[in-house]
């Protein structure tokens, strides 16, 4: 962590957005996590993404469970509430105030300890009710804060610091979100802004609960010789599947993609995830496929990453709960009220 | 034991049905209960179930009580024995001078016999077989046959149950023609073959006009709906459930956009316990006025949220509808078991508001109440509630709700407000009654804050600095001394007298009773029923102003004296236990054996 805190000034010639708003008004504070740790990558990308749609600071709720990738929503959009919740249970969180409240933005920030050991269930079930949100899970293969144990991403044969070696099995969770039916399914690699960016802005943008496995190596931990998630590693063994490009509703399409080299994905509010296919034979759009495409490249050692797989005709928790337009916590209390007239019919069936 | 003169037991004496679970008989016994309530005459209902979905043996019991008590005399007149598996026991149970009723459609074994009691054997099975077809139909309707016969016995009036029949089966007429037949089929029956009507029965009296028969999760239910309440989350537990079905039904009936057919409301069912107090926790933070139902179970598993809520200042209304602990315990039957464990719920120093309904129309006010006090507080408040009073009918006054009712949404800044502030400082005690300001999320960029269970400081931010987290840990204990006077106060019955009863919860019922009963006896004594913690000032007077304090109460390491001891400075000799933990609600009987037992003891170790 660095111990100079950034004096904020807003220099003229910083680009700003549709708000009129800098990169600078969507930092937050200061990272107290290991100097080159790949989630404080993440974290820039998700500013850089913020920024880019415009979004305004308040508009975003931020919130996580327990580790390195929980501490991380306290290092962008200050202007934006967060909540770090207990271990494992983030979900839970998301899926209350989104209930409460329709109109933000949420992202959730969560590792793999976190998502797929202590909060696997959970995870599943925000999935399940299909939350609209976008939840990151910075997977480094490793508990940090408690000095390097092994996660349940961890690879079979992934050597500890020390040289102790992995025997139990990964949970994938991109595999998992694939099987539990989830509406958006992504993978990136923290050094990869240039995909990760553009992802990050789709997922927000996606109504329904969007999952991106972002492979985020930790420097002290799990960055050595026979770890599969060192920097190294997973640069060696990476697979772009489908290059993304997020589109805003506004904008026109860019003409550089040719047909049949491009395949735009329409969102819900009228902005385009575009995808540069990389693999003629992939097809992000179709569940099964894209399932068996892993468990391929899996197989000959191969992370494929990209967009790997969308559905935006879902319905989503709110769709299903039927519930207005309006947020709930909105509502004036008069509307929630039988009051004293509804009593007395109510009462009329105890009597 | 003597029995009454046949005179002194009209409209007070107790019924019990025998039932096998799973065969219908809960309808025919809540028509014998509401028709009599319709008869202008106190009724209280119990009734012991099984976990099970069928085939292992259920109780109802009926007291007809012109005196109004709610609670059980420990007494019982007529027993309908109609579950062969229970027969032997049941038959036992029975006061001397009172009745058994049988299906006489089988031989009875021979050799349980008893000579002090009236045996009267209908052949309800053989009727419901030579009158009806199917075998659904035969099961169901032997129910009602006997509901028929006593209405012959006892003198209910016929047309107030045939009134209740065609209201419940308004819409399905051949439905409504056959269950009347069966009660008609009962009821001639018992006039034929026996001296109608009993000693024991029923008189028309005036007792009920303003009143309703209702249990406690339905009100505490409706008590969410006129809160204002419109995230419910929840994991389905005995004996809680019924709250969240009874808030779902009056959401589907009283929230549905008339105009858009949209749901002001969403109920989610979690995955368990811990998602449900975590959609709760993020509900409420956002803003929208969130609650659960659960039980004991259910709150061992969410300790580590309630300490985050706690902790980092989030409302959050908890409904425990207590059942026999510990572990699974049993599920089916009512204990006051959890006042320690919610009390003190989750690690470090985390103590919590408790508010404690002792019948349904507390549970309705309660409810209201206890969304107020959270937000009030910026902390989780419990209901506690219990399967007695959550799950049985009680007879209470109609419900009445005040119009001018606004919520109490707490210290929360608006848009405005915070535009005005130079900065937003979360915990920071600006007006000194240990409150903080919140913001809620989506509302400005000036008042967003980091919630966070981890060491904080009053301005909001992270801290391991020993000085910074202890301001934080301190104004906390004075905003609990603070709930004090915010709490409801405790119900005194205070004449000077130098022996008294505190109880807490459903016991309640009972202690009245106990009272009126030692009174005649020629022994008065005081009575406090807490109905909140922390405990305020009146609680602690009276602990002050008596010499003997009897702590009624329903679990068996004497919870509520604990906490008494704990968080008052009363001498813990003179607090006396009288302890009921079988998982059947507490009688009127057991504490007036209680009182005297001990008072008795102490003359003799006085004389001896």
């Amino acid at each position: 962590m660095s111990f100079i805190a950034k004096p904020k000034v807003a220099h003229p010639g910083l680009v700003k957005n549709e708000l009129g708003l800098t990169r600078r008004d969507y930092e937050g504070g200061m990272s107290t996590l290991c100097a080159g740790c790949g989630h404080d990558s993440v974290t820039a990308a998700i500013i850089q993404a913020v920024w880019e749609l415009s979004v305004r600071p308040e508009q975003l709720a931020k919130l996580s469970g327990i580790g390195c990738s929980s501490k991380t929503t306290a290092y962008f959009v200050s202007g934006g509430h967060g909540f770090n919740a207990v271990h494992g249970r983030m979900p839970s969180i998301a899926t209350g105030a989104n209930a409460a409240n329709r109109d933000l933005y949420y992202i959730g920030v969560s590792g793999d300890g976190d998502t797929l050991s202590i909060g696997f269930g959970q995870f599943a079930h925000a999935i399940r009710r299909n939350i609209n949100m976008l939840y990151m899970i910075e997977n480094n293969g490793v508990y940090g804060l408690t000095k390097g144990q092994f996660s349940a991403s961890a690879d079979v044969g992934s050597k500890a610091k020390r040289g102790e070696a992995n025997v139990q099995p990964p949970v994938d969770p991109v595999l998992t979100a694939l099987t539990l039916g989830c509406t958006f399914v992504a993978r990136s690699f923290s050094g990869d802004k240039e995909q990760l960016v553009p992802l990050i802005k789709a997922g927000l943008k996606h109504k329904g609960f969007a999952l991106i496995d972002v492979l985020s190596p930790c420097v002290t931990f799990n960055d050595h010789e026979g770890s599969t998630k060192s920097y190294e590693f997973v640069r060696d063994h990476y697979d772009e599947v489908v290059h993304t490009d997020f589109v805003a509703p506004a904008q026109e399409i860019t003409t550089q993609y040719a047909e049949g080299e491009a395949m735009p994905v329409t969102l819900h509010d009228g902005s385009r995830v575009l995808l540069r296919k990389l693999d003629p034979a992939y097809d992000p759009t179709h569940r099964g496929k894209a399932f068996n495409y892993l468990r391929d490249k899996l197989r000959q050692g191969e992370y494929v990453t990209g967009l790997i797989y969308i559905n935006e005709k879902n319905t989503e928790f709110h769709e299903v709960n039927n519930t207005p337009t309006v947020p709930l916590n909105q509502l004036p209390y008069e509307q929630l009220t039988p009051g004293k007239k509804g009593m007395e019919k109510i009462m009329g069936k105890y009597r | 034991m003597l029995t009454a003169d046949a005179q002194d037991r009209i409209n007070d004496f107790v019924i019990k049905l025998a039932n096998v679970n799973g065969t219908g008989s809960a309808s025919a016994n809540t028509l014998l209960m509401k028709s009599i309530f319709r008869m202008g005459i106190p009724v209280m209902g119990k009734n012991y179930f099984p976990s099970n979905i069928q085939g292992l043996p259920t109780w109802y019991e009926v007291r007809v009580t012109r005196d109004g008590y709610v609670a059980r005399s420990g007494r019982l007149d007529i027993m309908v024995a109609m579950n062969a598996e229970t027969y032997a026991r049941d038959l036992k149970e029975v006061n001397p001078g009172g009745y058994l009723i049988y299906d006489s459609s089988w031989p009875r074994p021979a050799l349980l016999k008893r000579d002090d009691i009236t045996i009267l054997g209908v052949p309800l099975a053989r009727m419901c077989n030579e009158t009806f077809k199917g075998v659904r139909a035969r099961i169901l309707l032997k129910n009602i046959m006997y509901a028929g016969v006593l209405a012959a016995l006892l003198e209910i009036d016929l047309d107030v149950m045939r009134a209740l029949l065609g209201e419940s089966y308004a819409s399905k007429k051949s439905l409504l023609d056959s269950n009347v037949q069966a009660l008609e089929i009962g009821y001639n029956y018992a006039r034929e073959h026996f001296p109608c009507p009993l000693p024991i029965r029923v008189a028309r009296m005036d007792k009920t006009s303003n009143h309703i028969l209702i249990d406690g999760n339905t009100s505490a239910a409706l008590g969410c709906l006129y809160a204002g309440a419109t995230v419910g989350a929840w994991y389905p537990i005995t004996p809680s459930t019924s709250l969240m079905d009874g808030f779902k039904s009056f959401c589907q009936k009283w929230r549905v956009d008339p105009q858009t057919g949209k749901n002001n409301f969403a109920i989610i069912q979690a995955e368990d316990e811990l998602s449900a107090i975590g959609a709760v926790i993020g509900a409420s933070w956002n803003g929208a006025r969130s609650f659960t139902p659960t039980s004991g179970p259910g709150i061992s598993l969410m300790n580590e949220f309630i300490g985050l809520a706690y902790y980092a200042e989030v409302p959050a209304v908890i409904f425990d509808i207590q059942r026999v602990g510990p572990s699974t315990g049993m599920p089916t039957r009512t204990q006051q078991g959890d006042i320690m464990l919610a009390a003190y719920a989750s690690h470090g120093d985390t103590r919590h508001v408790l508010l404690f309904p002792a019948n349904p129309e507390e549970c309705f006010h309660m409810a209201v109440q206890s969304f107020d006090l959270a937000e009030r507080l910026q902390t989780p408040v419990f209901v506690m509630s219990d399967l007695d009073i959550g799950m049985n009918d009680w007879m209470c006054p109609v419900l009445d709700w005040d119009e001018s009712y606004k919520p109490d949404r707490g210290k929360v800044l608006n848009k405005e407000q915070i535009e005005k502030l130079t900065r937003f400082h979360r915990y920071l005690d600006l007006d000194e009654d240990a409150i903080p300001y919140r913001t809620l999320p989506g509302v400005h960029p000036k008042g967003a804050y980091f919630t966070r269970g981890s060491g904080h400081t009053q301005y909001g931010g992270y801290t391991e600095d020993s000085g910074e987290y202890q301001i934080v840990l301190d104004r906390l204990k004075r905003k609990f001394e603070r709930a004090k006077s915010l709490v409801p106060k405790a119900v005194i019955d205070s004449s000077g007298n130098d022996t008294a009863i505190i109880s807490v919860g459903s016991s309640d019922g009972a202690v009245h009773e106990a009272l009126d009963i030692l009174r005649r006896r020629g022994l008065k004594l005081d009575y406090m029923r807490i109905r909140a913690f922390p405990f305020g000032q009146e609680v602690e007077k009276f602990l002050a102003s008596h010499s003997v304090l009897f702590v009624v109460e329903q679990n068996r390491d004497a919870q509520l004296r604990s906490l008494l001891t704990l968080e008052t400075p009363v001498e813990k000799s003179k607090l006396r236990s009288i302890l009921h933990y079988s998982g059947l609600p507490i009688s009127s009987s057991c504490i007036v054996d209680g009182v005297l037992s001990d008072l008795g003891n102490q003359k003799r170790s006085a004389v001896g």
